[in-house]
């Protein structure tokens, strides 16, 4: 069992989301984290989906994608050379004086940025990999964090090789 | 000019449809109107499920696309159990709902579902048509996506504003529907078919082992010639009966719960395991692990999501199952003897026929066998679910493929009668019988209602014993014979039949079973045959829920 990144590429229309998400939930596989947003291609959105399973289970889950209609293309990214994202929102408790400035120090390591300032918090957004970011919120927890807002993982293969439409 | 309504009836008799089953209702109102003066014939079932189940027996008698219609809400929510059998068993049918207007979408309006929703898991794709220019594509997309590839239901919901909007609309014609992300491989991989005649040729003891697939593909006659050609033995599953005649010598019978000793004893110790359009099912492998422990398998299906997913395999080949079929017999070159299997395999077969006790009391099993030798491989035979179901595969002699209808997957009770009303539609001149336990029949009786004002000549025969006959042999095996909730009271279905217009005979000893057949057959409209059949009658012999498939109980006398 390890987390698996699948690319699917879809018809950007009504209700795929729910059928992709249906088909992982109805067949008892859990969904780490999802992104999905429009592509190169027009007419096309591509999801990003984090699953944990073993090799036989994540083959019959991108089976069962690949018979969905809506569904263009599935690729298991997950032995292959690539980069992935994700970006976290934080708002954390910033009074005026030294946790304030602590907190701009770490978010000039973390290389976040300071996205909104109030009068005792200020936002901070950072992009990453999961593990940057997991790190970054741990740091920030001692002083008080009030919302967290993440995306899902983004992921795209390193080099010119592309994910193109095509069973 | 033309409206949605308009547009949908059109395209439906574009694509050869001729009968659809339907009930109508409020945002139907303008494909109704349509359809009062339309060629197309429209079939009024009493219970929407029956529209489904009608459909469903349509598309497997005839190998078209069945059409069912329903009204919102729920109307299209009765759709649901026949959208689940058809998808279960990979039938090809279109069903058409109606929907709340657009400005109402979402509103809770007064009949409003949302069945696009509802029938996501269960139906191969499905659309919801808001706007009128769309609904002569989606339609051509859903009759495309249906009968094409794995079959399986489409739904199209329909907005009541979307059918009365008048658009300008040509149909293209012939043109072929392409779709992006659905393109079925329908010719098996060349290598693969060599390996899969070379493993054959290295086995010592295979097994055909033939599911449904090989009926949807219409390809028995190959089935019939590779397992000739090869002198290989053949078991086929519940839903693969018909595929080689019953009496065929290289035929083993069904294989799994309720099967055969020689099927099951023969797939245990085989060396080579050939799926053809099968599944694996649960039903069919008893205990995964020891099924099929010593065999190598070759697995065909068009579907590439069953490879693999029960069972591990060693030659997958993905592709149309009679296309598959038709380039391994045109590869196959040489072959061998398997003599000294089909030796103990005739062994097998001689020792463990299937049998009941043969006494003067009226058994369901001699109610199908004199069924059987009357109609002798004619007809269409339709069963309900549970023991009726089984005695039926198991007693009744099947020499065609699509002569034989039945909720496998699913196992919808209540199926067969509108199945069987389904299955005339698509043969007329063929003798339909729907074979029927008490429980099943009185699941969809009131279609006794729609056979009698339409003079469909289905004919009922039902193996009455007063009990959810299934059940309370699972009670009696396992339960210890605590008859929980499984009892019925006696009904008088000739009475029943009689107050639809209906005739019916009663049915008590043996020696009144052939003319009361007879006398069904003979009748030239709908007729019920309402057999008392021995009450604690059982299907074996029997696999035990868990065990392993040669572990079988029962069915053996002496």
């Amino acid at each position: 069992m390890k987390p698996h990144t699948l690319s699917v590429l879809v018809e950007n229309k009504a209700g795929v989301l729910s059928r992709v998400t249906g088909l992982f939930s109805r067949r008892g596989y859990n969904i780490e984290s999802l992104a999905v947003g429009i592509c190169e291609e027009p007419g096309m959105s591509r999801i990003t989906i984090v699953c944990i399973g073993d090799d036989a289970g994540i083959e019959q889950v991108m089976k069962q994608l690949n018979k969905l209609i809506d569904v263009i293309k599935v690729s298991d990214l997950t032995d292959n050379e690539r980069v992935e994202r994700e970006l976290a929102l934080i708002k954390v408790n910033a009074e005026p004086g030294t946790s304030r400035a602590e907190i701009m120090q770490l978010a000039t390591i973390f290389r976040a940025q300071i996205i909104d300032v109030a009068a005792k918090t200020i936002i901070l957004s950072i992009t990453g990999d999961t593990e940057k970011i997991d790190a970054f919120e741990k740091l920030l927890r001692q002083y008080g964090v009030k919302e967290l807002v993440r995306t899902g993982r983004i992921s795209m293969l390193r080099g010119s090789k592309v994910l193109k439409g095509g069973k | 000019m033309k409206t949605g309504a308009k547009i949908l009836v059109e395209g439906l008799q574009r694509e050869g449809v001729g009968t659809i089953f339907g009930y109508p209702g409020g945002v139907v109102l303008p494909i109704y109107d349509e359809l009062y003066d339309s060629s197309l014939r429209h079939i009024l079932v009493r219970h929407e499920q029956a529209a489904a189940h009608a459909a469903d027996g349509f598309a497997r008698a005839s190998g078209r696309v069945g059409v069912c219609l329903a009204t919102s809400g729920p109307g299209a929510c009765n759709l649901v159990t026949g959208i689940a059998t058809a998808y279960m068993d990979s039938v090809p049918i279109v069903a058409i709902t109606g929907q709340v207007p657009t400005s109402l979408l979402g509103n809770d309006a007064f009949q409003e579902s949302d069945i696009t929703g509802i029938t996501l898991p269960i139906t191969k794709h499905n659309y919801l048509v808001k706007r009128t220019e769309d609904l002569g594509r989606m339609l051509r997309e859903a009759f495309y996506i249906a009968g094409t590839g794995r079959k399986g239901p489409v739904l199209i919901d329909i907005p009541k504003d979307v059918s009365m909007k008048s658009i300008e609309y040509e149909h293209p014609g012939s043109e072929p529907v392409t779709l992006r992300g659905y393109q079925p491989t329908l010719r098996g991989h060349a290598k693969q078919i060599d390996k899969a005649l070379e493993m054959i040729l290295e086995a010592e003891q295979p097994v055909i082992y033939a599911g449904g697939g090989v009926i949807a593909s219409d390809a028995s006659e190959e089935l019939v010639r590779l397992a000739e050609t090869l002198v290989i033995p053949v078991t086929t599953t519940l839903m693969g009966l018909g595929a080689i005649p019953c009496d065929h010598p290289l035929n083993l019978g069904m294989l799994g719960m309720h099967g055969t000793r020689s099927a099951n004893y023969a797939v245990t110790e085989s060396d080579l395991l050939i799926a053809i359009g099968a599944r694996f099912d649960d039903r069919v492998t008893g205990k995964l692990d020891s099924f099929a422990s010593h065999a190598r398998i070759i697995h065909i299906d068009i579907d590439p999501a069953e490879i693999g997913k029960n069972k591990k395999v060693d030659v997958p080949i993905v592709g149309d199952v009679r296309s598959v079929l038709q380039d391994m017999l045109a590869k196959l070159q040489k072959k061998k003897s398997y003599d000294r299997w089909l030796a103990r395999i005739s062994g097998w077969k001689e020792k463990h026929p299937l049998q009941y006790v043969s006494d003067n009391s009226l058994r369901p099993q001699y109610v199908v066998e004199q069924l059987s030798g009357l109609l002798k491989g004619e007809g269409i035979i339709v069963s309900e679910v549970g023991q009726n179901q089984m005695w039926t595969a198991q007693y009744f002699c099947f020499r065609k493929p699509r002569t034989w209808i039945t909720s496998g997957g699913l196992g919808t009770m209540g199926y067969g009668f509108p199945a069987a009303i389904g299955a005339h539609f698509a043969c007329p001149d063929q003798v339909v019988f729907d074979i029927a336990g008490d429980g099943s029949f009185q699941m969809n009786i009131q279609e006794l209602s729609t056979v009698a004002s339409n003079n469909i000549p289905v004919k009922v025969a039902i193996l009455n014993n007063r009990f959810l006959g299934m059940v309370r042999q699972w009670q009696e095996l396992f339960h210890n014979r605590r008859y929980s909730f499984t009892e019925l009271p006696s009904v008088d279905f000739v009475k029943v039949a009689n107050a639809y217009g209906v005739d019916g005979i009663r049915v008590d000893s043996c020696e009144e079973v052939v003319p009361a057949l007879k006398a069904a057959i003979e009748t030239d409209g709908p007729f019920v045959l309402d057999f008392r059949v021995e009450r604690e009658e059982n299907v074996f012999p029997m696999v035990p829920a868990g065990a392993a498939i040669n572990e079988m109980i029962g069915g053996q006398q002496g």
